[in-house]
């Protein structure tokens, strides 16, 4: 495996691109047909399967441990060669390796995150939207305050009064601090559907309030909730590259894309294949996300104005 | 406009005073205590509670909250730890090099963002046009620091073309003439603001493109179109005046994007604005410093929607009779 350790890679990389094209083949309905006849949305769906590939099987993927210093007087910011495709960084560790379980680190923060703020925002969203009066005035003053901090800062003083946090606990504050654009997004679409018929009817049943949310207002949103939870993941990710940047994120020696560039600049201008690859894995993944999230705009939603769901919080 | 103007203005001091109450229970929520930042040796109990009454931390929260904003009032930040001054002066130095920062790169994302847009509404759907829908695409998709970097790589330390860091260059700074002073500025200034502003600029000319294609869609272009003006002249004259009403919504947004941008970009370039005091502040545990620049770019950001609210107003007198939102 060190001989060739660029195999395991190139080896997720053709089963994504397969799985992506039997996908294709087997897509019925016009929502899939729309989404597919875009290359762009088709290709970064690609790479998304692609980057989860790589996260699921970082140990089989990865050929060294990521946080081992393999020889720290010999092997210190090497440039890429066959034995070590990515270069080596500054403590000597494999940056493949690291890019790779970097990977879960990154995605699984972004993810989750995204998972929180957009359940979070969409159930507030719909509360505010679906029962108006005082639930609307009160959830909507919230979402103003909420707006309001710029939420790196949140980040920032939750660190400073504590310590660094953990992934997982730091997926789940920004997750928690970043529903509040999801949630104005949604009680707008829930404003409008309530009003349609068959809403009325159900309530005219006697269905529980939830149950009518759940049920049959919500699915009328599906689109602005798909479109703006892919939207979610890459700010996310953006933010967390952000944070680790600075040395406010993910602690190293967990290696998260943005902690490796955070590694990586001191030796900037003499060793750059050590702050490449990271930046350019990050923007790989948001620029999926976002192709996504158009091919999914256009799949879902064709005739929905143009201007709906571009601005997002970022 | 009077009676809108008021509530508004309440409203934004109602968020204003809201963040300032969480901020303080933040800080009195926090575990540890407030004089050991770094916690690895616990200070003897006797003292420990000397402190804790010198510095009136024994009193009721009611009362220590009505002295946080007694002293908040009077423009007291506290006392930041790594600076060994008031956090006031150490805000009072970063705010002005954060505003210039964002004001320039407000400026380049505005004016390219509308640009590019208004060329692609122009060529929707030719070539040019998915070019620029790509090319802005991936710019978008740029994390704002790792751009940063790379600018700074090429132009900075190989090109040698612009300063690495900092806002003037200290060594020659003093002994340049007034001319000479400004263009130091400018240069040290033009990295920094093209970070921040090319990936805003991206996401300006994406929403631009989809506002103009909207309003060209409308009644009144076609009637414009009928009276025989050029198709310029219906673009610049007639679709972009109503397409702009939405960028002055984008501008009010641009903020907080701008800010949570600076942090890190300043980061980059030894830009010593507000995201770089806390950025620096958070690693050496100076609260203090950290929720005041919070509490700083919430008043901005604040400020900033009021005035964008005030100007679309004054664009759209329909504005004005609703209920704000």
């Amino acid at each position: 495996m060190t001989a060739l350790p660029l195999v395991p890679p190139a080896l997720v990389l053709v089963a994504s691109g397969l799985a992506v094209i039997v996908l294709e083949r087997r897509a019925r309905g016009p929502a899939a047909r729309r989404f597919f006849a875009s290359p762009v949305a088709a290709a970064g769906l690609g790479l998304l399967v692609f980057f989860a590939g790589l996260a699921l099987l970082a140990p089989l993927v990865a050929p060294y441990r990521p946080s081992a210093q393999l020889d720290i007087v010999g092997l210190q910011s090497r440039a890429p060669s066959l034995r070590f495709p990515l270069g080596t960084d500054l403590f000597s560790r494999d940056i493949l390796s690291r890019l790779v379980y970097g990977t879960r680190v990154s995605l699984g923060i972004g993810f989750l995150a995204a998972f929180v703020s957009v359940t979070v925002g969409t159930a507030v969203g719909a509360a505010a939207g679906y029962f108006r009066r005082f639930t609307d005035a009160v959830l909507m003053r919230i979402v103003d305050v909420g707006l309001a901090v710029p939420k790196i800062f949140i980040v920032l003083a939750a660190v400073s009064l504590g310590r660094p946090l953990a992934p997982v606990p730091l997926a789940l504050l920004l997750g928690l601090t970043g529903w509040f654009a999801t949630s104005r997004l949604v009680r707008a679409e829930v404003l409008t559907i309530r009003e349609r018929n068959y809403v009325e009817a159900a309530r005219a049943l006697g269905v529980r309030p939830w149950r009518v949310i759940a049920r049959h207002v919500l699915p009328g949103a599906a689109a602005v909730l798909v479109v703006s939870a892919a939207l979610s993941v890459a700010n996310m990710m953006l933010l967390e590259a952000g944070l680790s940047f600075i040395g406010a994120g993910v602690q190293p020696p967990l290696p998260s894309w943005g902690n490796m560039i955070a590694d990586a600049r001191d030796v900037l201008a003499t060793a750059p294949w050590t702050s490449v690859f990271p930046g350019l894995s990050i923007t790989a993944v948001v620029l999926a996300l976002h192709s996504v999230a158009d091919g999914l705009k256009a799949a879902l939603d064709p005739n929905a104005p143009a201007l709906s769901g571009i601005v997002t919080e970022r | 406009m009077a009676t809108w103007l008021a509530r508004r203005l309440a409203a934004a001091l109602a968020i204003v005073f809201t963040v300032v109450t969480l901020v303080f229970f933040a800080i009195h929520l926090a575990p540890g205590t407030p004089f050991l930042p770094s916690g690895d040796r616990p200070l003897d109990p006797s003292v420990e509670a000397g402190l804790r009454a010198r510095f009136g931390l024994d009193r009721p929260l009611g009362a220590q909250y009505a002295r946080y904003l007694g002293a908040l009032a009077r423009g007291d930040l506290g006392e930041s730890f790594s600076q060994q001054r008031p956090v006031a002066l150490a805000l009072g130095d970063a705010i002005p090099n954060t505003v210039v920062l964002a004001a320039a790169a407000l400026a380049i994302e505005l004016l390219l963002g509308l640009a590019i847009g208004a060329v692609q509404a122009a060529q929707a759907r030719r070539r040019l046009d998915t070019l620029l829908t790509h090319g802005s695409l991936f710019v978008y998709s740029l994390p704002t620091f790792w751009l940063g970097l790379v600018l700074l790589l090429v132009f900075g330390q190989g090109l040698h073309w612009l300063p690495v860091g900092g806002v003037t260059d200290p060594v020659l700074h003093p002994s340049l003439s007034l001319a000479g002073r400004l263009l130091d500025r400018l240069r040290h200034l033009a990295m920094p603001a093209l970070t921040l502003g090319l990936v805003g600029a991206a996401g300006t000319a994406r929403f631009q493109r989809a506002a103009l294609l909207e309003a060209l869609g409308q009644g009144f272009v076609k009637a414009a179109r009928a009276k025989g003006l050029t198709e310029t002249r219906v673009l610049l004259g007639h679709a972009l005046r109503n397409a702009l009403l939405p960028a002055i919504t984008l501008m009010g947004l641009a903020l907080p994007f701008l800010l949570t941008g600076s942090v890190v970009v300043e980061t980059v370039f030894a830009w010593p604005g507000m995201g770089k005091l806390a950025a620096d502040a958070v690693l050496s545990r100076d609260y203090p410093v950290v929720t005041a620049t919070t509490l700083a770019a919430t008043a901005l950001v604040v400020a900033g929607s009021l005035l964008a609210d005030v100007l679309y107003a004054v664009a759209d007198p329909r504005v004005r009779r609703e209920r704000p939102q």
